[in-house]
């Protein structure tokens, strides 16, 4: 038992650094029409997250397969049972990749233009949908005694739509913030003054979120019988505010470390919530699947546990090293060698 | 349709289409990162050209390679319900190492390669290309082990309701994995290898930057002819290898209804289109199926009769598919034995139709992937683990035919339009020849 409460938690944590990384790509990638109207501009926004965003989404990659191998029961109901919307989020992701990758590839700039409105549009999409996902799980999936019982129709629920603009604003507050310290020149300004009001809507929804989660959703619970849970909540806030303060200084990049750090705090936030329940269940809490009845065998879970211990490490240390490697913003000259913009 | 039937056809589409990108992302990896190391190591800039000019194909191709990816990841859930429940506890792991393993090296290192040209040195801007040729093939490795227990199972148990892990080992070491590993990693390598002969002939023809191409024309021949030979070598395991493990299967290769010992082969056979015997079966070498499957003269070989019908795997696409494959492997031995001739001898441009052929070979070594695909998964039927789930009760109970139908018809037209784009920019950029 001790494995799979262990893997509840690796599980949270991969999707935890899978919203914090690819956040900040979908994010920049969604808002840099706002952020740089000018074509030439916005290819520096573009190019910033170039050779991050393929790693980043491994990430979900990773936690789709940990849910697969760790937890067959729910990856198998939660992909068959929400069949439409998970091909509408695989559909917003091949997009989005696609049009990262196409958009450079030809000089037209009506070519470009039209990559770079499908890798926003997607981008959004992708945000929105994984927030509306999530959303559903922390209400909960109206699983009865013959499995699910709901309609795809029933996944855009207010309070699922409200998570899903939550996931939205976070995302893009940290997208500006990356534009604002990757990106040189006036484009950087703009972005922190548009990262800098955007904050303010993050905040909003982030308290109308709270208040909705405490009224219409089990998520409470754990935290009031466990209170040392409520640390993650409030490190959410923590993060929040010290990331907008730091922006305040002029300190885009550790502001983009703030924000890295309050959507992992959301995100454990909401999984805590949920605990022991992956899926868990509107109609009876006994029917929610669980760690108690939905993981795979505690020796496949050890060789699973070795597999991150000894790899999870080095990948963060690789991803590490390129965002040093890759620190400064690009020049125009090492753009064009790139042959990507 | 039910959703069995549309579910199949989804995967069939989804999986091949994926096919298209991935034997090249394999072998051109090796390649591009040959060129480079040429260059760091000597200087020579015309091997920095030829690098970047095979690493922007490269990259072209790969971009859907890995976006097609996720689709038969999320496909296991979403499809194949039943199945991921009952075989998760040990399917599962391989894909999820596979990520962790693979998946982020080469993510993360083409990143580095296509934006680091001006942060790192020469050689370790080369290795990085390294690095992702290897995690590409090193991908191919776990999906094949997880391929390779599908058509073999072993190393678990029936507990719980459900097939559990009882040896990781087992696993990680089946053979039936590792020697579909190799077969399809050269199979892939020889796409490569004419891919790069091919183009450089288009341009030899044209005698537009001879040096360059000539260069590029005797890896890709030298690498064409290793893989092809090598291959067909793997070939042959393989075909020993479902002899032995997967019975229907190699009777359904070869179509071959009666069991009988010193079996002949038939050259000329023409199987019936209901899938209930041979119309003809004509030209017969004595002892040669016995001596290809086993290798001896004497042993036996099942034949489809010995398998009641709802355990046969559908006969006809599966021999054609084999045929197919085994005789375009031929003459891809054939074909890069003398282009690696003629290069070597420098005398490429004096047989213009031999490198028109050429051009015009590139797609068969995909089309041979594409039937050994064909052969190795429909021969697995009416399996999904070979021996231990049907593939009908494998399917999603939950999700309707309209759904599939749906995504189905989107995956088509995403996937028709997204390949129309790749293919053009791919002749694009293959056209427009080297930036020196």
């Amino acid at each position: 038992m001790l494995y799979a409460k262990l893997w509840f938690v690796l599980w949270a944590v991969l999707w935890t650094a899978y919203f914090a990384l690819d956040g900040f790509d979908l994010g920049a990638a969604f808002s840099a029409w706002l952020v740089a109207p000018a074509g030439g501009e916005r290819s520096r926004v573009f190019a910033s997250i170039g050779p991050f965003w393929d790693g980043n989404e491994v990430w979900l990659i990773t936690a789709g397969g940990a849910t697969f191998a760790a937890f067959p029961p729910v990856y198998a109901s939660l992909f068959s049972w929400l069949y439409p919307a998970l091909l509408l989020i695989l559909f917003s992701l091949i997009a989005r990749g696609v049009a990262l990758e196409f958009r450079g590839k030809s000089p037209s700039p009506s070519w470009t233009a039209f990559w770079e409105r499908s890798a926003a549009v997607s981008s959004f999409l992708a945000a929105l949908l994984f927030g509306v996902a999530f959303g559903n799980l922390f209400r909960g999936l109206p699983i009865g005694p013959e499995g699910y019982e709901g309609t795809f129709l029933g996944l855009l629920n207010p309070y699922a739509l409200a998570t899903g603009l939550v996931f939205c604003a976070l995302f893009l507050y940290h997208g500006l913030l990356w534009a604002a310290c990757k990106v040189p020149g006036d484009t950087s300004r703009r972005a922190g003054a548009l990262a800098g009001a955007a904050w303010y809507g993050l905040l909003a929804l982030s308290v109308v979120f709270a208040a909705y989660s405490w009224a219409s959703t089990g998520l409470s619970g754990n935290f009031l019988a466990r209170k040392y849970l409520l640390l993650l909540p409030l490190l959410f806030a923590a993060a929040l505010f010290a990331s907008k303060a730091l922006l305040s200084r002029g300190l885009s990049g550790r502001a983009f470390q703030a924000s890295f750090l309050a959507i992992a705090f959301f995100s454990l936030t909401g999984f805590a919530g949920i605990y022991p329940c992956l899926l868990p269940s509107r109609i009876d809490p006994d029917l929610g699947l669980s760690v108690y009845n939905s993981s795979s065998s505690p020796y496949t879970l050890g060789i699973m546990t070795w597999t991150v211990v000894v790899l999870l490490p080095v990948v963060i240390g690789y991803q590490l090293w390129v965002h040093r490697l890759f620190e400064r913003p690009f020049s125009g000259e090492e753009l064009k060698k790139s042959g990507m913009y | 349709m039910d959703t069995l039937t549309l579910s199949r056809l989804q995967f069939a589409v989804t999986a091949m289409f994926h096919f298209l990108f991935v034997p090249l992302t394999l072998g051109l990896g090796w390649l591009v990162a040959w060129f480079e190391t040429r260059y760091a190591s000597s200087g020579d800039e015309k091997y920095l050209a030829i690098a970047r000019f095979w690493g922007k194909l490269f990259l072209i191709n790969f971009a859907l390679g890995v976006v097609t990816g996720i689709t038969l990841e999320f496909q296991f859930g979403m499809n194949w319900a039943e199945y991921s429940k009952y075989v998760g506890d040990i399917f599962g792991a391989p894909l999820a190492i596979e990520a962790t393993a693979a998946f982020f090296l080469e993510s993360t290192f083409i990143g580095v390669w296509v934006f680091g040209w001006e942060r790192l040195s020469r050689k370790a801007h080369a290795a990085v290309m390294w690095i992702v040729a290897f995690a590409t093939n090193l991908s191919a490795l776990w999906i094949l082990l997880a391929n390779g227990w599908m058509q073999h199972p072993v190393g678990y148990a029936l507990r719980n309701g459900r097939a559990e892990m009882t040896s990781f080992a087992a696993l990680v070491f089946n053979p039936y994995g590792w020697i579909e590993f190799g077969h399809t990693v050269l199979a892939a390598w020889t796409v490569a290898g004419f891919f790069v002969m091919g183009i450089s002939a288009w341009h030899l023809l044209r005698r537009s930057q001879d040096e360059l191409f000539r260069r590029s024309f005797s890896a890709g021949a030298a690498f064409a002819l290793a893989a092809s030979l090598l291959v067909a070598i793997m070939g042959d395991v393989s075909g020993g290898n479902a002899a032995r493990n997967q019975p229907a299967k190699l009777a359904a290769m070869e179509s071959v209804w009666q069991t009988r010992r010193d079996a002949p082969y038939a050259l000329l056979t023409v199987p019936r289109l209901r899938g209930d015997g041979n119309y003809v079966e004509a030209l017969k070498i004595p002892h040669g199926l016995s001596l290809l499957a086993f290798h001896s003269l004497h042993a036996e070989v099942k034949g489809l009769n010995d398998f009641p019908p709802q355990d046969r795997p559908p006969v006809l696409p599966v021999f054609i598919g084999f045929r197919t494959m085994v005789g375009l492997g031929t003459l891809f031995i054939l074909l890069s034995a003398l282009a690696v001739f003629l290069s070597r001898r420098g005398r490429l441009q004096d047989f213009p139709l031999f490198l028109r052929v050429l051009v015009f070979a590139i797609p068969l070594p995909y089309l041979a992937m594409l039937m050994g695909w064909l052969v190795t998964e429909m021969g697995r039927q009416p399996w999904a683990v070979y021996g231990l789930m049907r593939t009908a009760d494998a399917v999603s109970r939950t999700v309707t035919p309209g759904q599939v139908w749906l995504s189905l018809g989107g995956f088509t037209l995403f996937y028709a339009s997204l390949g129309v784009v790749d293919f053009w920019l791919l002749a694009k950029y293959a056209r427009k020849g080297i930036e020196v």
